[in-house]
């Protein structure tokens, strides 16, 4: 058991599909309260990282702890890591069968066995927190990218995660609708949530990181404070990468 | 006129048990049919390897064998080995077999349909693969295969006549008695066909509404 602010503990993460190598022994530990960044080129790995910390990818090797207990491993306790851990998708992945409350309440009753009743005022607290209270009985393709990003980070916040995986959250999105989902994840940044994310939106990633982490044909590249971007030198092939957005 | 007579006086009330008697062979057929079609569905898409193979065996068997050999394995063959049973037992059990092996590949094909995220979307929430088949993607597959499980309700309709090849009287059965009986063959059939016909345009109008019902905005 760790006693300090540890909540994700990644050590020597592997993963190959066929002959690549997509991830080569990466490992970080992650702080409450705090905000890593993930970018990259495409391809480098970002997305199964994530998906090797909830094990939706069974990694070839290394571990993940959350709060020292390990979620490799973990067999039918999965479950209760995933619950655990909140994860947000660059296609949002709502259910389509269901309303933006009923895309909330679901988990809630079916994997923290809440009472409708239960489930429905969380839901609606939740989709409160996102701007969504008044879209709750609406269809997913009755909403629009943004807002059914919105919902998907309520669903994904209803379940009380020790921490938020966010892969590429606005990739999909018109660029004039990822505003709204960007502004909402910096809300939660400001309410102290952990949070992972991969993304390619280089300013946003800039003021929002504590730390960011560049990564390149499945290694961790470089890393270290946004600050130092512009001049330190652990940052050389990072601003190579991001000179080609004009807006830094 | 004498025809008219003959049709409301004896051929409708000779047919009233047959008709209640093939309602019984579809309404209990069909409920069994998409269960355990769903099942076999899932076992095919989800399923362990050892699952995956014997759902398709399933399918293969009872798609591949003509429905009324398999009557007649049911009733006239199972006694030799100890298996009796009635004849209605015996057709209901052998149009389960059939319907939800045509059920379970239109419901197979909306499973696949169905984009992968919603499920890996469910797994990262913390249910577990069953919650997800049963919450996620049954409930959108199911409405999917509604036109094909109509279809095969259709079917099961009008092959549940085949009732009759293993001694149930049934709608078809009771009009071929009374057709010999009286010799009127051209009426009997005619109205016996018109049962069908009314008994398929009334499940086609009750599975339109029922589609508009749990239809999912788009």
């Amino acid at each position: 058991m760790t006693t300090d602010d540890t909540i994700l503990r990644v050590e020597g993460l592997a993963k190959s599909f066929g002959t690549t190598e997509v991830l080569k022994e990466i490992s970080f530990t992650v702080r409450k309260g705090e905000t890593k960044v993930f970018i990259g080129p495409s391809g480098t790995g970002k997305s199964t990282l994530l998906r090797c910390i909830n094990q939706l990818i069974i990694p070839d090797a290394g571990h993940v702890y959350l709060h020292g207990e390990e979620v490799t491993h973990a067999g039918a306790r999965i479950n209760h890591f995933r619950s655990k851990i909140g994860m947000v998708f660059q296609n949002f992945n709502l259910f389509d069968h269901m309303t933006a409350v009923r895309n909330v309440e679901i988990a809630l009753m079916k994997v923290k066995g809440m009472k409708e009743d239960e489930a429905r005022e969380k839901a609606l607290f939740e989709l409160r927190r996102v701007g969504m209270e008044d879209r709750a009985d609406h269809y997913p393709a009755q909403l629009s990218g943004g807002q059914a990003q919105r919902v998907s980070i309520a669903r994904a916040l209803a379940m009380d995660p020790d921490v938020m995986l966010f892969d590429e959250p606005t990739s999909a999105l018109d660029p004039e609708l990822t505003g709204e989902v960007l502004e909402v994840i910096r809300g939660l940044a400001r309410a102290g949530m952990t949070m992972l994310i991969v993304t390619h939106e280089m300013r946003f990633a800039l003021s929002i990181a504590d730390e960011l982490l560049f990564m390149e044909h499945g290694t961790i590249l470089e890393r270290g404070a946004p600050g130092d971007l512009a001049t330190s030198p652990t940052f050389e092939r990072t601003r190579q990468f991001a000179g080609r957005f004009a807006d830094l | 006129m004498d025809q008219l007579a003959f049709v409301i006086n004896t051929l409708l009330p000779a047919l009233w048990g047959g008709f209640v008697v093939t309602l019984g062979l579809i309404a209990l057929t069909a409920p069994f049919g998409v269960l355990i079609g769903a099942a076999v569905a899932v076992g095919r898409v989800y399923g362990s390897r050892p699952v995956q193979f014997l759902a398709r065996a399933y399918v293969t068997f009872f798609k591949g064998t003509p429905l009324l050999l398999l009557l007649f394995i049911l009733y006239f063959g199972l006694p030799s080995i100890g298996i009796s049973l009635s004849p209605f037992v015996a057709s209901v059990l052998g149009f389960i077999f059939c319907n939800s092996a045509y059920d379970s590949e239109y419901i197979r094909g909306s499973i696949r349909s169905i984009k992968e995220g919603q499920f890996t979307a469910g797994l990262a929430l913390g249910m577990a693969r069953g919650q997800v088949i049963r919450h996620v993607i049954l409930p959108q597959a199911l409405r999917r295969s509604i036109p094909g499980l109509v279809n095969e309700f259709v079917y099961l309709i009008k092959y549940s006549s085949l009732a009759y090849m293993v001694t149930v009287v049934e709608l078809t059965g009771a009009g071929k008695m009374i057709a010999t009986r009286y010799f009127t063959y051209n009426e009997t059939f005619l109205v016996v066909g018109l049962v069908y016909l009314s008994l398929v345009t009334v499940t086609t109008i009750g599975a339109h509404l029922l589609e508009r019902r749990v239809a999912i905005p788009v």
